[in-house]
């Protein structure tokens, strides 16, 4: 995966797809990466140096000990080796760190799509904004995004602080209540990439995850148009009763489906929930055991989440549970 | 190697003067003494209660951690349990274990007969420790601080965090930042006028230096923390807006104000152990250091550079670039001071004689655990890169090499070289081997991996982490070695506790140390010297064999037995100015700091009566404790 080489231990947790920032796909990660690569090697080496000078110290060889104390000398030590040397490479890499705070603080070429993304104590809002109401896009906790072109993310926050953070794409940018930050991401590969909230947020910091989607053009725009549609009526009858329970009880005082009552907005949207591919955050895979897991006790895999337990009977809860699953 | 005989008091001088400095038995002695010696060791004891109590909280995080989804804590347990322990570690473990040997040692180094403000200097204990006391009394009702050391708001807001958890972070750092600032302000008038005769400003150790540094960051540090806190208080009790977006506050302003204080911090806790290196490792070299000079002038530039580099917190905050490379560039020529350090002690090494004993195998694993720890820093100076490692485990090994390598480690080579001073027995040699070594092996057993998780993706200050990320493997290997090296602490205390009952006999100068509380018998009397010294060089007791010609007088000189007395000297070259008389001990400085717990027990549970009790009672205190005696009333007519 990398073109860099791999330190041992990297090497060993290498079986696993790991999120690490040192495989990077796109613009911003490269260069970072490039940028981390040199810092590291550099420490290692310092660090081989100055431990084996401490050794040497204490255990080179010594010429017979007369009657007094040396006073001076070894200020030769310091010169050489406390200033100049680390001076000159300390401003060699701090001239190259300031080059890639450049190239990544702005896009390669102009934005091909603007994304808004608004943290939540603990889940993402992405909308994708259109110029008529119909064409803006309302999703959670996972962005698509086309490959090969930078995309700019405008970040704000519902709640309190977080950070929005892809690490195979780019670096952490927060989410500041009062401000609204800029950022942007473009990654090189069709693939999907973790990221995680990086900013401690409270009780499920740890379970704030988002994935990036990256896709070619045209099925992005597929995505992107099947997105904009409302909610398809279901067809079948216990998906039917699933959208009546679903729209009469306390879920629709929370959550939006386009196309019917329900358009609670203190949780996520979800028109669309049947296409993701994780469910509270990242928390859980979207599979009707893990949906109907989630549904009847929230507490019990993200305890601390707002979102209460809805006392359903087991058949209405299996009801709702088939309606969720088919708005894809 | 012949050693310079310290000079003894006759029985009849030793008499005098005890019955002038000694503290009196009983309980009126143990709560009144100011005895620096005393108050030293209190607050070295002191703080390595809290340093086990935060080595506990780690550890039940690290059994947390060492596989992916365990249910060990809920997640508001792990968030008061990572909150606890940092804020212990760094302001009731690391800055108040420098101020013990700062105490204990001072006088003992400049030949004086005790600090400047012996009063004061108890205060700033009994502060100290009721602080520590009032934060660890959250646990009790089981709201302690849970929004992260740096306590961003708005999550500790009022609306995120309505318990009393955050009321208990902001009250007990304020009321630490009292303990602090006496006590900076005690060891700076302490090193510019009650240095010995002859002791010239670059005639004190290195570790003074350092300590001097600390205490003036402290002075311009701290305000910020205390303006930070008061406006938490403020937004959370009463409603006011420093830090609401909404009604034209801003959450940055916390940021920029915790950052302005915190990052002199990380030097105020390194420098003084870094300085106890600086003069430790010399005895065992055979040789002064390399540099004096030099290394003392890096010093105070690090303390000055280390109020420049703040923003490198805050990469990630959305601050323009043009910003971000100013405090990165700072970031970068921070390392050259600490570089110069780190060359002065090898060369010290390399150019001398080395003794390898426990307390320069700490010494010499501290150099290289600093040296990883600056190039891990050097990384996240680098503002881009920076910002995929903060809020990483990157930046958690970090400063873990940090904080534990040069003040923990730099902490222990002092205790091995002092504690001999301290009690007048020497700490046990086979113990402290196995003691370092299970210390340096299980510290980096346990921290380097934390790079790797943090390069590979893992965040911070999160309860659990999902399988197959590969985490788990580098997260068991830290618990690991996180509990090796909760065992190498372990058997240093248990070195502590045997020596101190059976530990073989130290003498006046077990190291063949140079400076000057080596002149004195181990440990010293209550009134340090017998005779006041004339200090003649940098290196009193070691001007024989230097062959400097300088000449230091031990054993001629002012006596001061009539009276409570000590000499003032001039800031820079030490000229006797004046004799100045010591306060006896007195019960006004641990009132006086109940009478302030109580103000912040009533501000924490919101009781106007109580506050307004403790508050006349620190205003009577405050008016007995500065009324003139009658002494000085006469002296004045």
């Amino acid at each position: 995966m990398s073109r860099y080489p791999i330190l041992p231990a990297l090497a060993l947790a290498a079986c696993e797809p790991s999120p690490s920032y040192l495989r990077p796909s796109g613009y911003v990660g490269d260069r970072q990466a490039a940028l981390g690569w040199v810092l590291l090697l550099i420490a290692a080496f310092v660090i081989v140096v100055v431990s084996a000078l401490v050794i040497a110290a204490v255990y080179h060889r010594r010429p017979a000990a007369s009657g007094s104390m040396r006073a001076t000398g070894g200020l030769r030590w310091i010169v050489v080796g406390g200033v100049a040397i680390p001076a000159a490479i300390l401003l060699a890499t701090m001239v190259y760190s300031m080059v890639v705070l450049a190239q990544t603080a702005r896009a390669s070429t102009a934005p091909a799509l603007t994304v808004q993304v608004t943290g939540h104590r603990w889940w993402w809002e992405v909308r994708y904004p259109g110029t008529e109401s119909s064409e803006v896009v309302t999703g959670a906790n996972e962005i698509h995004i086309p490959v090969g072109v930078p995309v700019k993310l405008e970040l704000s926050t519902g709640d309190v602080i977080h950070s929005f953070w892809i690490p195979q794409l780019a670096g952490k940018t927060d989410l500041i209540p009062g401000q609204r930050n800029l950022a942007w991401i473009e990654a090189d590969r069709p693939g999907s990439y973790r990221g995680q909230c990086a900013e401690y947020c409270g009780l499920q910091h740890a379970h704030m995850m988002i994935t990036v989607v990256a896709q070619p053009r045209g099925e992005f725009t597929r995505w992107l148009a099947a997105q904009r549609q409302p909610a398809t009526a279901p067809t079948d009858g216990e998906a039917l009763v699933g959208r009546d329970l679903f729209v009469r009880s306390a879920c629709s005082l929370c959550h939006t489906v386009r196309g019917t009552e329900a358009g609670g907005i203190l949780g996520p949207d979800l028109t669309h929930v049947g296409s993701r591919r994780m469910i509270a955050a990242g928390t859980l895979s979207n599979t009707p055991g893990n949906l109907t897991g989630w549904i009847e006790n929230p507490q019990a895999s993200k305890p601390g989440v707002i979102m209460p337990a809805i006392p359903f009977q087991p058949n209405q809860l299996h009801a709702v549970v088939t309606y969720l699953r088919a708005l894809e | 190697m012949a050693t310079v005989a310290p000079p003894l008091p006759t029985a009849a001088q030793d008499q005098r003067l005890r019955r002038i400095w000694e503290t009196k038995p009983g309980l009126f002695g143990f709560f009144g003494t100011v005895d620096h010696k005393k108050i030293g060791k209190r607050y070295l004891v002191t703080s390595l209660v809290f340093l086990l109590l935060g080595g506990a909280e780690a550890a039940v995080m690290r059994l947390q951690l060492a596989h992916s989804n365990q249910h060990l804590v809920t997640p508001e347990q792990y968030n008061q349990l990572f909150t606890m322990h940092g804020v212990t570690m760094i302001f009731w473990y690391a800055a108040p274990v420098l101020s013990g040997f700062s105490n204990f040692l001072w006088p003992l180094l400049i030949g004086s007969r005790d600090m400047a403000f012996p009063r004061l200097n108890a205060y700033s204990y009994w502060t100290f420790l009721l602080s520590g006391l009032f934060l660890y009394s959250s646990v009790l009702v089981g709201q302690s601080p849970d929004g992260g050391w740096f306590a961003y708001v708005p999550l500790t807001g009022s609306a995120f965090s309505p318990g009393l958890n955050l009321d208990f972070y902001a009250l007990a750092l304020l009321f630490l930042t009292i303990s602090a600032t006496v006590g900076a302000i005690n060891f700076i008038v302490t090193l510019f006028k009650l240095r010995a005769p002859g002791m010239s400003i670059n005639r004190i150790p290195i570790f003074m230096w350092g300590t001097l540094t600390n205490s003036f960051s402290i002075l311009f540090a701290l305000p910020a923390l205390s303006v930070a806190c008061v406006m938490l208080y403020l937004d959370r009790r009463f409603g006011t807006h420093f830090f609401d977006a909404a009604a034209g506050g801003h959450p940055l302003l916390w940021q920029h104000l915790f950052w302005i204080f915190g990052h002199p911090w990380v030097y105020i806790v390194v420098l003084p152990a870094m300085g106890i290196v600086s003069d430790a490792l010399p005895t065992f070299c055979r040789r002064p250091l390399v540099g004096y000079t030099a290394v003392a002038l890096a010093t105070v530039t690090t303390g000055i550079l280390g109020f420049g580099v703040w923003v490198h917190h805050m990469f990630a905050t959305g601050l323009p670039p043009l910003a971000l490379s100013f405090f990165s560039a700072a970031s970068f020529a921070i390392t050259i001071p600490s570089a110069i350090a780190v060359f002065a002690w090898i060369a010290t090494i390399w150019t001398g004689r080395p003794v390898i004993r426990t307390s320069f195998l700490f010494m010499a694993g501290f150099i290289v655990l600093f040296v990883i720890g600056g190039v891990s820093g050097v990384a996240t100076a680098a503002a881009s890169f920076d910002q995929q490692l903060t809020d990483t485990y990157f930046v958690v090994a970090h400063l873990h090499y940090v904080l534990i390598g040069i003040n923990l480690f730099g902490v222990a080579a002092g205790v091995y070289y002092w504690f001999p001073k301290m009690t007048g027995r020497m700490l046990d040699e086979r113990l402290g081997r196995w003691n370092f070594w299970t210390m340096f092996l299980g510290f980096n057993l346990g921290f380097f991996p934390m790079h790797i998780s943090g390069l590979l993706g893992m965040p911070r200050r999160v309860y659990t982490y999902p399988a197959g990320l590969g985490w788990d493997t580098v997260n068991l290997i830290t618990t690991v070695g996180a509990f090796l090296f909760a065992v190498g602490v372990l058997l240093l205390i248990a070195n502590l506790v045997r020596s101190r009952l059976t530990g073989a006999a130290a003498g006046p100068n077990p190291w063949d140390g140079p400076t000057l509380e080596w002149a004195i018998s181990s440990p010293p009397p209550p009134y340090n010297f017998a005779v006041i010294p004339t200090v003649g060089s940098r290196h009193p007791l070691w001007e024989d064999r230097l062959k400097e010609g300088a000449r230091t007088v031990l054993a001629e000189g002012p006596t001061l037995d009539q009276e409570k007395t000590t000499l003032e000297t001039s800031p820079l070259d030490a000229v006797l100015t004046d004799v100045l008389r010591m306060p006896e001990d007195s019960l006004y400085p641990v009132l006086h700091a109940v009478g302030l717990t109580a103000v912040f027990y009533g501000l924490l549970i919101r009781s106007t009566a109580l506050s307004l009790v403790g508050g006349i009672l620190v205003l009577a205190l405050t008016i007995g404790w500065l009324w003139p005696a009658r002494r000085e009333l006469e002296a004045e007519s």
